[in-house]
């Protein structure tokens, strides 16, 4: 490295240091320096005018009829809806140019807790966009879907081996779907034995999703202390759970990055009274082909494609949340369902002049068909139209595809590494003074600061901190939350980052608080670099301004 | 090492001396009991270069018959509209594919503009003051309305046409079976909702009635005395919920002048390709009492501290990360990537553009509906109006043979009832036309069904014969 310019490390800009020191990151602007914070915001619907188009529909070609026998006035629209009038030049400037407003993982560390933000492979952008996965419509017939189907039944092997759990449905549409899937299946095989199970627990730790979903699911949540050690609290949890207990939900390792050492007892507690465990599956980040859920005594797990299989986020979705579960559970799967045919099908060598391929593999729709106590059998029914989010099936699968068992592993590995490596370099940047590690001395993927003492020596607030990581080209950790740790940073740096970004992002934090402790009001008013500066929120729920107005 | 693992052998060594372990096993073993901590590899094959992997994801989608292959007249809820070239260019961007949601404002105004202008583009659309910025896809869309409509009356009974899509349908009885509701299923006449049926099923008991527009057999409904009647025998608390197919709305009433409360639908066909049925999204969009009972993000216009427009994520006490149990949804991840195709294609359509293809597919599909009934022995399953999907009964013919048949000369004649409605419609069979589908496919698949029926016809024991002949 050069030890005379300045050197921009995937967001934080650095200046080496001579003799082997750690550089010094270069001082943040504490003024507007941004020229995109000149642009005013304005919407395609503001730049509409009267007569411009991007579409223009083909003749019909066809012998037309007067409009009113097709469809009679009475239900036809009496004004058009008012989309915006633009030519495709301005469609395209207006949306590139609002996408430079954007923070992305393309552009620099992110560093988000429980959101796994992996970097994500562009050949699976290349592969779901071929037109066989991209054309395919879901209502082909199955034997003319079998490419999809293989894709799916050897993505559900591939997703039974990580978990550990002999049966899975990729139907379920993100992490807080398959949740839902989750609670619905435990209620349903608690029926089956003629019990009405009525309680939830849920460690203090989790994801808001996990209490949301029992409500949804007509459950009713019970708390579950967490102990000194960040870990359940066995006491509180052999307290709670009893012959109305209908599951556990459980991360592992849990929003603190902890791995519960008692993880056997808490299984064997909740399966003592009969109950089922559910395994979030939001921080599998940890322990691909380390351990796994099936081991551990879950009986339900769900996955997060846009977290550990790369799917990318988009900003917002779409996931994916397939599901994996125990025998016991299996009967009571989503449909439809996928199995692969042996015997005589398998000689089907298909007819290519007839566009048709070998068929091994059935989409299975109906529960009646399929053999008593097989999974689906006893179907809670669907969770939503056709099989799932196929494009993104097709990411992970290429995903866990190319990596193979050693690359999986490989992957939690470095994940577990660079996150005590980050935690190790803070420490020995004295960051641990102003924001000490919640619980423990270790932790798997990610970890939890807490920002208190920060709050309580130099005035500020995690919010502020990471406002201020912005104007150093970083994506801020995860902050309050979980909500028991006091003034909570979650940082995840998954195994895509280099030693180099960790190292850099560590100076920062490092800078901030050093700059904090000479004058707080540069982070307390920070960012000031970005294309917009601090929001007024509460303004904005108070009146809420929700669509263009265009009267 | 893998290609997407940074860690080089002297960053192990450096990093691991930094942590104070030995070696990651180490690590792990500090942490994971002995008992769970694998040493065995996970039983899945090594991994495959990037070509390779290409190859292999290749063959499998050369194994299907996409759109692509085949001329396809399939629709059934997904329609093989035409994607425009900006929609792949938009996505494909790393500022819009690669963030998370919005959780930081301040670096996430593009995409939480581009949720202002979606929920403006649905307001408009459907005619409702409020829209979120997009929920899974159609069928749980019209779930989380009726979860809408418990929370808001507290009512326990779900009366819903028949003319759901029946993915929707068996969504809301997996559904229901959570939020405690019973569904009561109002049956149709001559295709469209029976309104006597439906307005003697609607009571005080009632919390929300849904019907679809158009319904799953293609037919334009009568929204309007629905509405009423639902109000008028239950009373001003009960929610009204429209599925809606977004195209159709470029002709047809919108929800928000008919009556209906909530409107939902899915969204594919905005921008989104079929990928064998998701991603797509789900819209969700109503009036303003609900605002605060809304599902999902909603993107609000705000300042910054120097008085710059800027926009938020907004009304969150609704959401799962703030209220946990009592939240007015379990829904985080959603489908930002996909409403964004969705407002991209909007605007590419545009105000008149809308409108106009939606008139191209009602002139092609009257010529499509006349071609085929002029057929011997087809004839319309209903003659209800439609826009650009319709259902024909081919009496004593067997359907899937048809089909197959019609499909192994390279065209898609559409969806055959028995796959969804063995027992009411086993020879019905439910045609869909995009502006993609042109007259001279139109009449090449009248072709193929006229010489798939009277291959039918002449051959003695139907299908079976004519299977083992083609094969």
């Amino acid at each position: 490295m050069s030890a005379t310019v300045d050197t921009a490390i995937d967001g934080g800009a650095l200046i080496p240091a001579a003799g082997g020191a750690d550089p010094r990151p270069l001082a943040a602007p504490t003024t507007s320096v941004n020229p995109i914070q000149r642009d005013h915001a304005t919407t395609i619907f503001e730049k509409s005018v009267e007569g411009r188009r991007a579409f223009v529909a083909p003749p019909s070609g066809v012998p037309e009829v007067d409009l009113d026998d097709a469809i009679p006035a009475g239900l036809r629209r009496g004004t058009p809806a008012r989309l915006p009038q633009v030519t495709e030049g301005e469609l395209v400037r207006h949306y590139v140019r609002i996408s430079r407003r954007n923070f992305d993982l393309d552009t620099g560390f992110y560093p988000l807790g429980s959101c796994t933000m992996k970097h994500n492979p562009r050949l699976h952008e290349r592969v779901t966009a071929l037109p066989g996965h991209a054309r395919l419509h879901p209502f082909q017939a199955p034997e003319r879907a079998q490419g999809a189907l293989e894709l799916m039944w050897g993505m559900e092997r591939q997703l039974s081996e990580v978990s550990g759990l002999p049966h899975v449905c990729l139907q379920p549409s993100a992490g807080s779907h398959g949740e839902l899937a989750g609670v619905l299946l435990a209620r349903a095989y608690h029926e089956s034995r003629g019990e009405t199970r009525t309680k939830v627990l849920t460690p203090d730790t989790a994801h808001g999703t996990n209490p949301a979903t029992v409500t949804m699911a007509g459950l009713e949540v019970v708390k579950v202390a967490t102990n000194a050690d960040g870990g359940v609290d066995l006491d509180d949890l052999r307290a709670k759970a009893d012959d109305d207990t209908a599951l556990l939900m459980l991360t592992n390792p849990n929003t603190l990055g902890i791995f519960d050492p008692n993880i056997e007892e808490i299984t064997a507690i909740v399966h003592g009274v009969g109950g089922v465990l559910y395994y979030d599956g939001a921080n599998l980040n940890a322990i691909m082909g380390i351990t796994r859920p099936g081991d551990m005594g879950f009986d339900i797990v769900h996955f997060n494609l846009h977290k550990s299989f790369t799917q990318p986020h988009g900003g917002g979705g779409p996931g994916s949340g397939p599901i994996a579960v125990s025998d016991r559970i299996a009967p009571f799967l989503p449909l439809p369902v996928i199995r692969r045919l042996n015997g005589g099908s398998a000689t089907d060598t298909g007819d290519p002049t007839r566009n048709r391929p070998p068929v091994r593999f059935a989409l299975v729709e109906d529960a009646d068909a399929l053999p008593d106590g097989a999974p689906g059998s006893r179907s809670i029914g669907k969770l939503r139209g056709f099989q799932g989010n196929y494009g993104c099936f097709v990411r992970s699968y290429s995903y866990i595809t190319s990596l193979g068992a050693s690359g999986l592993r490989d992957a939690s590995e470095i994940a577990v590494l660079n996150a005590n490596y980050l935690l190790a370099k803070l420490h020995e940047l004295g960051v641990s003074e102003h924001l000490p590690l919640a619980f423990g001395t270790r932790c798997m993927h990610e970890f939890v600061l807490s920002g208190g003492p920060m709050k309580r020596d130099l005035g500020l607030k995690t919010l502020d901190l990471a406002k201020r990581l912005l104007d150093h080209g970083f994506h801020p950790p995860t902050v309050y939350f979980p909500l028991l740790v006091d003034e909570a940073l979650l940082v995840e740096p998954v195994e895509t980052e280099t030693k180099e970004t960790l190292d850099a992002f560590a100076l920062v934090i490092a800078e901030i608080l050093r700059e904090g402790a000479e004058d707080p009001t540069i982070a307390q008013n920070a960012p000031y670099t970005t294309p917009v500066r601090r929001l007024d929120e509460a303004g904005a729920a108070k009146r809420p301004v929700i669509r263009q107005p265009l009267d | 090492m893998t290609r997407y693992t940074t860690a080089t052998d002297a960053d192990r060594e450096a990093m691991l001396a930094a942590v104070g372990v030995g070696s990651i096993r180490d690590l792990l073993a500090e942490q994971i009991p002995a008992a769970l901590l694998r040493d065995e590899p996970l039983d899945l094959p090594e991994g495959l270069s990037e070509q390779e992997a290409y190859v292999h994801l290749r063959d499998l989608a050369s194994a299907n018959v996409s759109a692509e292959d085949e001329v396809t007249f399939l629709g059934a809820g997904m329609y093989d509209h035409y994607v425009p070239a900006l929609v792949d260019m938009l996505l494909g961007r790393s500022e819009f594919l690669t963030p998370y949601t919005p959780y930081q404002p301040e670096v996430s105004q593009g995409g939480l503009q581009v949720m202002f202008e979606y929920q403006t583009a649905i307001s408009e659309l459907t005619a409702l003051p409020v829209s979120n910025a997009s929920v899974y896809e159609g069928p749980s869309a019209v779930g989380a309305a009726a979860y809408l409509a418990k929370l808001h009356n507290g009512r326990e009974r779900i009366v819903v046409s028949a003319g759901l899509h029946p993915h929707t349908l068996q969504t809301l009885r997996t559904l229901a079976v959570g939020y405690g509701s019973e569904i009561v299923e109002v049956p149709l006449r001559d295709g469209a909702t029976d309104p006597d049926a439906w307005a003697a099923a609607i009571d005080e008991r009632t919390s929300a009635v849904i019907v679809q527009q158009p319904n799953f057999l293609g037919a334009v409904e009568d929204v309007a005395p629905l509405a009423a009647a639902a109000k008028e025998r239950a009373g001003d608390k009960v929610v009204v919920v429209g599925a809606y197919d977004p195209i159709p709305l470029g002709i047809i009433a919108p929800p928000g002048d008919v009556g209906v409360d909530v409107a939902v639908g899915e969204g594919q066909t905005l921008g989104n390709r079929l990928d064998f049925g998701g991603p797509s999204f789900g819209f969700f969009a109503a009036r303003d009492a609900f605002i605060r009972r809304m599902p999902g993000r909603i993107a609000g216009e705000t300042r910054d501290v120097d008085g710059r427009r800027g926009w938020v994520l907004t009304l969150q006490t609704r959401e799962q990360h703030i209220r946990r149990e009592k939240a007015t949804s379990n829904i985080c991840t959603s489908q930002a990537l996909n409403a964004l195709a969705g407002v991209a294609y909007l605007g590419w359509l545009g105000r008149d553009g809308l409108p106009e293809l939606a008139e191209l597919l009602v002139q092609r599909t009257q010529y499509a509906l006349r071609t085929l009934t002029a057929i011997d022995g087809v004839e319309l399953l209903h003659d209800r109006p439609v826009v650009r999907e319709f259902a024909l009964r081919l009496p004593g013919v067997d359907v899937p043979a048809l089909v197959e048949y019609v499909q192994d000369r390279g065209t898609n004649p559409g969806l055959p009832l028995v796959r969804t409605h063995p027992d009411e419609h086993a020879d019905g069979l439910l045609v869909a036309i995009t502006e993609q589908r042109t007259k001279e496919q139109i009449d090449r698949l009248a072709e193929l069904v006229a010489e798939g029926l009277q291959a039918q016809r002449t051959t003695t024991g139907g299908d079976d014969a004519d299977r083992k002949a083609g094969a």
